[in-house]
């Protein structure tokens, strides 16, 4: 036990005190931080207000509204001149509405000098126009106020509700949640479970193996090198998540409170557009994104976070620590890493087939696919922390950790028989049939 | 007294056997040399000893009692194949082997520094090791081996890579480490290393062992009862009136001095030989020639392998 402890410390150490290490540990919060800061500014440049001059010769579009960010200013004038008189400095663009002949006067032209107005400007002018113009052709064509259509809408809303807890959960908050933390595990398993292979490489190719298992077993120095790498991923995980809240803390001192909160509304609006592709006009939008932004906020206070946090720590653990065992074994059979390739793809096709079954999953969280791929072992850290946002039964969520910690004792031994034998192999290529045979003995 | 013996150890690979019942004896406080050709099985048989792999069959027996895994405090092992990690710097990858021996932390300190002294690499405590030679490289190796006194030291084949100036120091450390009473297990290729240190020896060759016993002895048995003379004073050569009991072979004549190599046969002796030689010219020099390990070694392996073909095609 003692010699493992020394084995863990050398490798622990010898990861946490490389330069890449330090770097990997400072860019991931910044990257992180970026993130969440950079489309506050973004948003935050949106606002500067941009005013578009418009020449008018059809005389119906002389009241379109103002907001926020886009302003209008009426010229009267001739194209001719308004072309030649337009100031690029006050002005980012003329909009030019010729009065047609035969057809109804539903076209525009944009001029622009030095930058093209981007889609949410032209988008703008358009829901503006067609506001009008049709508001106008309700009127005289059929006597309606376009007002009583409005009023006329409904809107449905439908809110899933956990008949025990009473959580209600936003299936696009829990789809990001769920999603992001498969993601990380699945990211997390390759990258340190590459790091495991590569050790084991190492030291085969060092020739330092055959010193060491005379004075350890190979089991110890597997199960050595496995924690103290697990240890290096854990002490990642937490540095990125104590500097990511730390540089966000930081920023949101720096900008003040008041702002923060309308990052956040500005944000999440985002997610209401998305939700709502076609918004038929910009009032109605604007109460049906204040109705999203409750619901979205309150659920997000809703998740059981102390069991997504417990989960996550544990399916990290469990399926780094299976999948490291494979990769180790892996790692022993090869005499450098061009040779992995061949036996890589029987340990990166389960990972890969848990992301590609999330889509199927999300859609039916509760379904057997769902279901079966979250219990069996090699999938189960992934597709498990995707279904855990939405609510899984206890008795699934106890089987499946009991089968990942079944499934990692079965994969450790079976990994350290090819181990074993493996790091003590110089200068073969190594095929699959030789590895069952070290399987045997 | 043996400090180790192994008893007819076999070990068994998917595709061959690579011991068959192999038994040695190393006594205690001598240097043992392990002999064969390349693949005959001697790295198997040392990574028994070190318990990196299990034998088949048969045991080992360290001081008496059968193999245990806390006997590896008493055993240092230097591998064929042997290396560091790069990255790492010196002193921490010497205190790091040093501890998986079962040495502490200041117990190891201690030492290295003694060792780190004597073979002048006290310089180099905080670089990494890929700024090292390979020779200082093969040096504290070496020293991470001996650093724990483990009464049984086995090297295998541990003067590659050394150049002469650092095969000789190593010779000499091995020779002090035995005065001091560790038992030296090594193997090697380089016979006249053999003859320098070893006070017995066994030959292992396509997992038999051939031959087991003291340097000496084996010599003796293998001698020719060949004589090395010179004669001076003589024009003509011995072969004619030397043939009934001496055999003459290797002649040369020049500028008056006479060469040859004699076999003494029919239990003549020495002085026998003398008396027939005199009325020949003035005896110069006269010198046993004593077979060496070299030659010992490949003509038992090449009778093995005579014998090997010779007992097949009987049974064909």
């Amino acid at each position: 036990m003692n010699k493992i402890s020394i084995i863990i410390k050398r490798e622990y150490l010898s990861r946490v005190k490389k330069r890449s290490f330090l770097v990997m540990t400072i860019l991931g919060p910044m990257l992180m931080a970026a993130m969440m800061i950079v489309p506050y500014y973004v948003t935050k440049l949106d606002k500067e207000q941009q005013v578009i001059e418009v020449l008018d010769e059809t005389g119906i579009y002389y009241k379109m509204g103002s907001n926020e960010t886009i302003k209008f200013d009426y010229v009267y004038s001739d194209l001719e001149s308004a072309i030649a008189n337009f100031d690029g400095n006050k002005y980012s663009a003329l909009l030019y509405i010729p009065k047609p002949d035969m057809i109804e006067p539903t076209n525009a032209i944009l001029y622009y000098s030095d930058k093209q107005p981007g889609n949410t400007v032209t988008s703008y002018i358009k829901d503006k126009m067609k506001y009008i113009y049709e508001n106008r052709k309700l009127m005289e064509l059929y006597g309606i106020d376009k007002k009583q259509i409005d009023d006329a809408k409904v809107r449905i809303n439908i809110n899933s509700q956990n008949i025990e807890t009473g959580e209600t959960n936003l299936p696009i908050a829990t789809t990001i949640m769920g999603i992001f933390a498969g993601f990380l595990i699945y990211f997390a398993i390759f990258m340190y479970g590459n790091q495991v292979m590569r050790g084991v490489i190492e030291e085969k190719t060092n020739r330092i193996v055959e010193i060491i298992v005379s004075s350890v077993k190979p089991f110890q120095l597997l199960l050595g090198k496995i924690i103290g790498i697990a240890l290096v991923g854990l002490t990642q995980f937490m540095l990125w998540i104590v500097l990511t809240l730390s540089l966000v803390a930081v920023f949101q001192l720096s900008v003040g409170a008041k702002d923060m909160v309308s990052k956040q509304n500005t944000e999440i609006v985002h997610h209401g557009n998305v939700l709502v592709p076609e918004n038929p006009t910009a009032a109605p939008a604007q109460d049906y994104d204040d109705e999203n932004i409750r619901s979205l906020v309150k659920s997000i206070g809703d998740y059981n976070y102390t069991l997504i946090i417990f989960s996550f720590f544990f399916f990290f653990l469990f399926g780094y620590l299976l999948y490291a065992a494979l990769f180790a074994a892996i790692g022993s059979a090869v005499d450098n890493e061009a040779d992995t390739q061949q036996f890589m793809l029987p340990i990166t096709i389960p990972l890969i087939l848990a992301f590609i079954l999330a889509q199927p999953i999300i859609e039916n969280p509760q379904g057997p696919v769902a279901f079966w791929f979250s219990i069996i072992p090699l999938t189960s850290p992934i597709v498990m922390m995707i279904r855990i946002p939405f609510g899984v039964p206890v008795y699934e969520l106890i089987l499946s950790m009991v089968l990942l910690v079944l499934g990692f004792l079965a994969c450790t031994w079976l990994a350290a028989k090819i181990y074993r034998t493996g790091i003590l192999m110089y200068g073969k290529k190594v095929s699959y049939r030789e590895l069952w045979k070290w399987l045997k003995y | 007294m043996n400090l180790l013996e192994t008893h007819n150890i076999t070990k068994r690979f998917a595709n061959h056997v690579a011991l068959n019942g192999v038994s040695i004896s190393v006594p205690e406080q001598s240097i043992f040399g392990l002999l064969g050709p390349n693949g005959a099985g001697k790295t198997t048989l040392i990574r028994i000893i070190n318990m990196i792999t299990g034998p088949d069959e048969g045991n080992v027996f360290l001081n008496g009692e059968k193999l245990k895994k806390n006997h590896i405090v008493n055993i240092g092992y230097l591998p064929e194949e042997r290396g560091l990690y790069k990255k790492m710097k010196v002193g921490e990858q010497a205190l790091y082997l040093a501890q998986l021996r079962g040495l502490s932390h200041a117990e190891a300190l201690k030492k290295l520094k003694f060792w780190f002294e004597k073979f002048e690499l006290l310089g180099w405590w905080n670089r990494r090791v890929e700024e090292l030679s390979k020779g200082m490289q093969q040096k504290i190796q070496f020293v991470v081996t001996v650093l724990h006194e483990p009464k049984l030291l086995i090297f295998d084949e541990p003067f590659s890579g050394f150049d002469p100036i650092n095969a000789s120091l190593i010779k000499d450390e091995i020779l002090r480490l035995r005065e001091n009473g560790a038992t030296v297990v090594f193997s090697t290729h380089n016979m006249a290393s053999v003859e320098e240190l070893c006070d017995d020896i066994a030959l292992i060759n396509k997992s038999n062992k051939i031959l087991e016993g003291r340097v000496n002895d084996i010599k003796y048995s293998y001698r020719s009862y060949s004589y090395q003379v010179e004669i001076s004073g003589t024009d003509t050569l011995l072969k004619e009136p030397l043939n009934k009991d001496f055999q003459v072979f290797d002649e040369s004549l020049q500028d008056g001095l006479l060469k040859a190599k004699i076999k003494i046969l029919n239990n003549r002796t020495t002085n026998d030989m003398l008396s027939a030689l005199m009325p020949h010219g003035t005896i110069h020099a006269l010198q046993e020639i004593v077979p060496t390990m070299n030659d010992i070694f490949i003509a038992k392996v090449n009778a093995d392998i005579n014998l090997n073909y010779s007992s097949s095609g009987l049974t064909e």
